[in-house]
């Protein structure tokens, strides 16, 4: 009760920190998609690259955020305080998920189907577009639901180089030993977790083998 | 049968060997005529496959040279050359995510047929494989007995009325009736259409039914060309092993 009394206060706040915590992860999710389905791809034509580069997303991985946004500050250019240091890092997070479901899913396609696109003349970009990134749609949206929910649970931290967000009001609790303001910023973050998971879940599950928006795979 | 004209496919002396191993094929020499069937016959391993694919550029040579319509396939843009060739392999490898229709209209798409024509063409063709344009076209291949998926594959290879089919164990996973069926279609359908037909086949009955020309494979070298009968009247010996298999299950019954 006491944190719906906080929230209908603080009304304006909350809704500012909703809307930069909603930009820090969309931002960083589109740009982890930008640069991570491409390299995805480009490790299926190029497998002896695959151990260096997926090693090194997984490195960035086991980084504690609150370390990475630290080394991040003072780095030039993308580095300092504010939101697009923790935009840099919210990437750095989302891109072995991407990188790793793109590379799976593409690899997992029939290698009969693929010999049949190629036998038939398809160039290497129509087997790409209209082959085998379709039949990876679902294990790469997979990839993109894990990066955004760890990425919506990340960026509550990016409050602690002033970014901004939902972790504005749990660092501010955790300070003034406050549960309620600890709560009105990781409840919202919580719910928006899970609906992110809910709602690409279902999209995923439309797109997987056997769902409704693409055919099966081929049964044996 | 004699045939005329010049050959289809013609192979000089071709090699291939990966990364310095053994050969896969060596010194392979023959050709393909228009409107001949030749079965590529061999144990498993023997090379046949192997051919098929330096016939339509999956793999180029790395000695002698493969023909196709009289030019070397390294002079061929690969995906001209493997438009101009009906391609069927044993896993169909029918998209699972196009209707029966998008498969089988590929090719003329890629060529850029026009979507009028593209359909036509579609009905025209599964009418040709015995499947019912009305009720196949929207489905999708998971919907597909077997049977039905490799009538697809054979609709589909022979969309944009290539000169060339490359058939590689087609019918190979099918239930024996249905590959009865399939093969006395296919036979019907060659007298038809006329077409070169290059099948592979480990399966000595397939390969008499269907044959006008034996090629027999034996670890990547070619022992034996020639029609159905001098096969069964060879005495090399890997085709007298072939012809006693062919006896034996005779005998049985």
């Amino acid at each position: 009760m006491q944190l719906l009394e906080f929230l209908s206060r603080n009304k304006a706040e909350f809704f500012t920190l909703l809307g930069e915590h909603l930009m820090l992860v969309g931002v960083s999710i589109g740009v982890a998609l930008a640069v991570g389905i491409p390299l995805g791809v480009i490790l299926t034509r190029r497998p002896q690259l695959s151990p260096p580069i997926l090693g090194l997303a997984n490195i960035f991985q086991t980084i504690p955020s609150l370390a990475l946004f630290g080394f991040l500050i003072p780095i030039p250019f993308i580095g300092g305080i504010g939101a697009r240091t923790a935009i840099v890092a919210l990437v750095l997070y989302a891109l072995l998920p991407i990188i790793r479901n793109t590379y799976a899913g593409i690899q997992g396609v029939d290698p009969a189907v693929r010999e049949a696109g190629r036998g038939m003349g398809m160039t290497d970009r129509q087997l790409l577009f209209m082959v085998e990134i379709p039949l990876a749609f679902g294990v790469i949206l997979a990839g993109v639901r894990v990066a955004t929910v760890i990425g919506v649970g990340i960026a509550t931290i990016a409050a602690a180089i002033g970014a901004g967000g939902l972790g504005v009001f749990i660092f501010r609790g955790v300070a003034t030993v406050n549960n309620t303001l600890i709560l009105a910023g990781a409840l919202p973050a919580a719910l928006m977790a899970l609906a992110v998971d809910f709602l690409l879940g279902r999209l995923e599950r439309r797109y997987a083998p056997g769902g409704a928006g693409l055919a099966q795979t081929r049964p044996a | 049968m004699m045939t005329i004209g010049d050959p289809v496919v013609e192979l000089r002396g071709v090699g291939l060997r990966l990364d310095g191993e053994k050969e896969i094929v060596s010194d392979l020499d023959f050709d393909v005529r228009p409107g001949e069937l030749v079965v590529l016959l061999g144990r498993s391993g023997s090379g046949k496959t192997t051919t098929l694919k330096l016939i339509n550029r999956l793999l180029l040579p790395t000695s002698g040279s493969v023909l196709v319509e009289g030019v070397a396939t390294t002079d061929w843009e690969p995906t001209r050359l493997r438009r101009r060739i009906g391609y069927v392999i044993q896993d169909v490898g029918l998209f699972p995510h196009f209707t029966i229709e998008r498969n089988v209209g590929l090719v003329p798409t890629l060529e850029g047929w026009e979507a009028e024509r593209v359909r036509e063409r579609v009905r025209e063709l599964l009418d040709l494989v015995g499947l019912d344009p009305s009720v196949f076209a929207e489905r999708y291949p998971a919907q597909l007995s077997g049977g039905q998926r490799q009538r697809v594959g054979v609709a589909r290879a022979l969309a944009a009325d290539p000169p060339l089919l490359l058939m590689d164990e087609p019918f190979g996973a099918l239930d024996p009736l249905t590959r009865l069926e399939l093969q006395r279609e296919l036979a019907r359908l060659q007298d038809r259409l006329n077409k070169s037909i290059v099948f592979v086949t480990h399966d000595i009955r397939e390969a008499m039914l269907l044959a006008t020309r034996i090629a027999l494979f034996q670890d990547g070298e070619l022992v034996f060309i020639g029609g159905p009968q001098e096969f069964l009247d060879s005495d090399e010996p890997e085709a007298m092993a072939f012809v006693r298999a062919l006896q034996d299950t005779d005998a049985v019954r």
